[in-house]
């Protein structure tokens, strides 16, 4: 089909591996408008956020509502455009490209979404919604393929006898978002892109669906940009996670070390609030108060300090930039967990509570 | 000798849809405790909401629900929609999944708070107020006065399943019930919920059932924990018993339940033990073990007789052929 195989090692000329996917400094803002146009706002959804996916790598991130994580996904996609900042697959900065050039470089990088029914036209047939793309793109002839389409639901675990005639009404969640796999890997990406990609499926479901990735990532060489809520998931399906809070990245490493040793006061805090099948780890009550402030107004310096225990003046003052603590481990704080807890912050964090919408006394025991 | 708040037996719910009968709830029984957390675990259509909407009196005219549930020693099946209402609110309260949708968005909360407690008490309407923001304090809502004449699309997700929490309270009920209350919500909120409700649970001394599909919520915070499979409980015992080190799941299905859970302790890219298939058709239901299609154990036996539900060790009651060995399975540190 493509010209060449997927999950193609890119090597620059001096020979050090190239990443597949490479965003810079990305940023994302909506205007919000009053009654009559008046402009009452930005939200700035998503702020100068930058990393890399690796040939073959699946890198997580992680976000509550409100993160940005979907619209730096949809941004990364150029639907729509960011305000600023590059994004380079496969060698093209999507950023400068446009009409047929855009699509054919976005080919390679398809997309899984939340919610399959909305993401299937109900009026077609599941054998007809996986062969679209492969007509879009003006893939082989219709005999190759439906052809191919069959043995695309083959892959994701669907008989195409006996689904391929239905309509996605028919078919059940996992069935349906079973159908939109196959249908983005139909052009045989390099890169997929899953927002939210199992969260509506009930748990056993989901470990199917998940274990079906996993077979994808090997079988076809895929890498994964995976965006979930759900920490311990997204920790079992990647190489790397990155932690987003109210539109930056606060940490970004490999898995294990970040559960291990988490560096950002919030990582430590989404760990804290998972609910564990270990009772005797359960409800460490370190988890934080209140809730994220609005991204419109979004606080000065480090943007968790208002929540964070550990914050000081400077957090306020000044922005806290990405380290390196430890190899391909990054944080952006000014007080890392790896280092005591500075004496001024406790007197800070009083302060504090009387900042936008924090709630204000902590719950006791 | 405590008696149990809430006392169901052979519950039995069933409604027509197309003609066929479907057995939503077939057969539950189980009994909560003052001041203690009862879990029901199950995934979509086990059963779990249709049971406790039963016990609430909250099914549609035309649904059959047979069996018995007691609150107080007093019979709640049967009852006349009038007779209902005085014990809804009053002496149990429901918390549902979206509190956008339970809330009228254009009244005020401390007025739909307010409209709660005058429903079931003869206070007057200042009386009412007061306790109504005493209410909004109760369940950690900061400023809570100014709050008190706030909409309900000015409050986040958090603040608005809180109001709702206060209202299920106003009445001081002796039974909550929380069905997915905190699954829409981020993880670092539906942790404050749940302490919050722990805490107000001991506050105030009531039974808390906690309807869920997550495992780790039942481990994290209940006392009992009973899963429901296909209408029916496959296995129920405390917390303590199935979880952690040494927990020992009997069930095959409660097994794959906690199998399934992504794990922190999992390394990445691990695949996990699955199980094929979907829960059976309810018009349609198997002979055997509902669960018996999709179990990797199943033998003649199961296909031929469904298990009972039958107390194997004390506290500690599963229905299945051919249990799982003491702490077999997935998880990891069996070394204990």
């Amino acid at each position: 089909m493509s010209a060449e195989p997927t999950g193609a090692r890119l090597v620059s000329a001096n020979g050090k591996e190239e990443p597949l996917l490479s965003a810079r400094d990305l940023v994302q803002e909506f205007v919000v408008r009053e009654r009559g146009g008046v402009k009452a706002g930005v939200v700035q959804a998503v702020s100068s956020v930058s990393f890399d996916v690796m040939p073959g790598e699946t890198l997580g991130i992680v976000g509550e509502t409100g993160s940005g994580k979907s619209t730096l996904a949809r941004a990364i996609l150029q639907a729509p455009r960011p305000k600023s900042g590059s994004v380079v697959f496969r060698g093209a900065d999507l950023t400068t490209l446009r009409g047929r050039k855009l699509l054919d470089a976005r080919r390679h990088m398809q997309f899984v979404f939340q919610d399959p029914f909305g993401s299937l036209d109900p009026k077609w047939h599941v054998r007809s919604i996986v062969e679209e793309p492969l007509v879009a793109y003006h893939t082989g002839n219709r005999a190759a393929r439906r052809k191919r389409a069959d043995d695309l639901l083959d892959l994701v675990g669907l008989d195409p006898a006996r689904y391929g005639k239905r309509h996605p009404r028919e078919l059940s969640g996992g069935q349906a978002q079973r159908v939109a796999i196959a249908r983005a890997v139909a052009l045989e990406p390099s890169l997929l892109i899953c927002d939210e990609a199992v969260s509506s499926l009930d748990v056993l479901i989901q470990a199917q669906v998940l274990n079906l990735f996993e077979r994808l990532r090997t079988e076809l060489g895929l890498s994964y940009l995976f965006i979930a809520h759900d920490l311990a998931l997204v920790k079992q399906v990647s190489d790397r996670v990155a932690v987003m809070y109210l539109g930056k990245l606060c940490e970004v490493g490999p898995g294990e070390s970040m559960y291990r040793q988490p560096l950002h006061p919030y990582t430590k805090a989404l760990l804290d609030s998972i609910p564990s099948t270990e009772p005797g780890a359960r409800r460490a009550s370190a988890t934080i108060q209140g809730e994220p402030p609005s991204p419109i107004n979004p606080p000065s310096g480090c943007r968790f300090r208002t929540r964070c225990p550990r914050a000081t003046e400077l957090c306020a003052a000044e922005e806290p930039k990405p380290r390196e603590l430890a190899t391909g481990h990054q944080v952006a704080c000014h007080f890392p967990l790896t280092e005591p807890p500075p004496a001024e912050a406790a007197a800070t964090a009083a302060a504090t509570a009387a900042a936008p919408a924090p709630a204000a006394k902590g719950a006791g025991q | 000798m405590t008696e149990s708040l809430l006392e169901v037996e052979e519950l039995r719910v069933s409604f027509a849809a197309g003609g066929r009968e479907v057995r939503a709830v077939d057969g539950v029984s189980f009994s909560v405790n003052s001041g203690t957390t009862l879990a029901i675990i199950g995934e979509s259509g086990s059963g779990k909401t249709v049971s406790c909407r039963a016990i609430m009196g909250l099914l549609p005219a035309g649904t059959a629900i047979r069996g018995s549930a007691r609150l107080r020693g007093r019979e709640l099946i049967g009852l006349s929609d009038s007779e209902l209402r005085r014990h809804r609110g009053s002496e149990m309260a429901m918390v549902f999944q979206d509190p956008a949708r339970s809330l009228n968005p254009t009244m005020r909360i401390g007025i739909q708070i307010t409209e709660a407690i005058t429903t079931h008490r003869k206070v007057s309407k200042g009386e009412a107020q007061a306790q109504a923001i005493e209410l909004l304090r109760l369940v950690r809502i900061p400023a809570a006065d100014r709050r008190f004449h706030e909409y309900p699309h000015q409050l986040s997700g958090g603040m608005r399943q809180r109001v709702m929490i206060a209202m299920a309270l106003a009445c001081r009920p002796k039974l909550l019930i929380a069905d997915e209350a905190t699954t829409a919500l981020d993880v670092t909120t539906q942790a404050q919920i749940m302490e919050l409700l722990l805490e107000l649970q001991q506050e105030l001394d009531m039974a808390l059932i906690l309807i869920s599909h997550d495992l780790g919520l039942a481990a994290s915070y209940a006392d009992e924990v009973l899963v429901m499979y296909a209408g029916k409980i496959v296995e129920q015992a405390p917390a303590a018993r199935l979880f952690g080190r040494g927990g020992t799941v009997r069930m095959r299905y409660t097994r794959a339940l906690l199998d399934a859970i992504p794990h922190l302790e999992r390394p990445a890219h691990a695949l996990l033990p699955v199980v094929s298939g979907r829960p059976p058709d309810p018009t349609a239901l198997p002979q055997g073990c509902s669960f018996a299609p999709r179990c990797a154990s199943a033998a003649d036996d199961c296909l031929a007789k469904a298990p009972t539900l039958t107390e194997h060790a004390p506290g500690h009651r599963w229905a299945c052929w051919h249990p799982c060995e003491n702490g077999s399975g997935m998880s990891e540190g069996g070394a204990s």
